[in-house]
């Protein structure tokens, strides 16, 4: 597999482990009650595996195994590919910490529009590679 | 495929319907008279479908086409794939049955089941992070 898409996969299962050990803790805590404050955790619980571990997944694999191109380079250029991943995991780290900081609210929503703009520059890259084999 | 794959698949298939059938009961609950119990179905249905469903079956699909980590173990570990199976779908069963009995009746057994719950999903997430992470490498 390509490079990015090695980063991509390892970022998302980086983000799978880290979501599954804020859901056990959050799941603990509603069973066997620990500390009240662990609730904050929940926005980066849903965060990091419905944003963090499936997308960085899906575009890891979309870059991948999308059909290639007969000239030049078979997958394009590849820096709108590293633009979206630089841009969704920091998107998804602002996101996470939220709750944490005094700013937060700000955060999320600039974490969000870096979410938005990495899905952009991704559409502009597989976009081309939507087409037939062969062509 | 594998035959853990075609586990996780049908596991997953199953996992589906019940999530959209809790996803029914959730709907009814405001026009029909349901058990206390169902009160506590909204995140017994949004587990269902996204670890049940959505989580199984990219796990399933994961172990069976990403590239094979050696000629001598091209799926990693199937022991550590299996416990990941089990411990994911005991688990997940675990807490389903936990959250709504917590709901009907809470106490310290259905808590300790979400607890119990917890940590097997958490076991079987790092199982597959584990046997995975050897498969994602370039050519």
């Amino acid at each position: 597999m390509p490079r990015a898409s090695l980063w991509f996969i390892r970022t998302g299962l980086l983000a799978l482990a880290a979501g599954f050990t804020l859901g056990a803790l959050l799941l603990l805590n509603k069973g066997l009650p620990i500390y009240p404050g662990l609730w904050r955790l929940l926005p980066a619980h849903i965060e990091l595996l419905l944003v963090g571990w499936t997308l960085n997944l899906a575009l890891g694999v979309a870059y991948w195994i999308l059909p290639r191109f007969i000239r030049g380079a078979p997958r394009g250029p590849g820096w709108p590919v590293w633009a979206a991943y630089g841009l969704l995991n920091v998107g998804v780290i602002l996101a996470c910490v939220e709750p944490w900081v005094a700013s937060g609210p700000w955060l999320a929503s600039v974490g969000r529009a870096l979410e938005a703009l990495a899905a952009g520059f991704f559409a502009v890259h597989a976009w081309p590679r939507v087409k037939p084999h062969g062509v | 495929m594998p035959p853990l794959t075609r586990w996780y698949l049908k596991t997953a298939l199953v996992y589906l319907v019940l999530a959209l059938t809790a996803g029914v009961l959730l709907a009814l609950r405001a026009l029909v008279p349901l058990p206390t119990a169902t009160a506590g179905l909204t995140p017994v249905y949004f587990h269902l479908l996204m670890v049940g469903w959505v989580t199984q079956l990219i796990f399933g699909v994961v172990f069976w086409m990403f590239p094979k980590q050696s000629q001598t173990r091209p799926r990693g570990s199937e022991p550590l794939g299996w416990a990941s199976y089990g411990l994911l779908n005991l688990g997940l069963a675990l807490r389903a049955i936990g959250e709504l009995w917590m709901t009907a009746t809470p106490g310290s057994v259905p808590g300790t089941l979400l607890a119990v719950s917890a940590v097997l999903q958490w076991l079987a997430g790092l199982g597959f992070v584990l046997n995975t992470w050897g498969r994602v490498k370039e050519r």
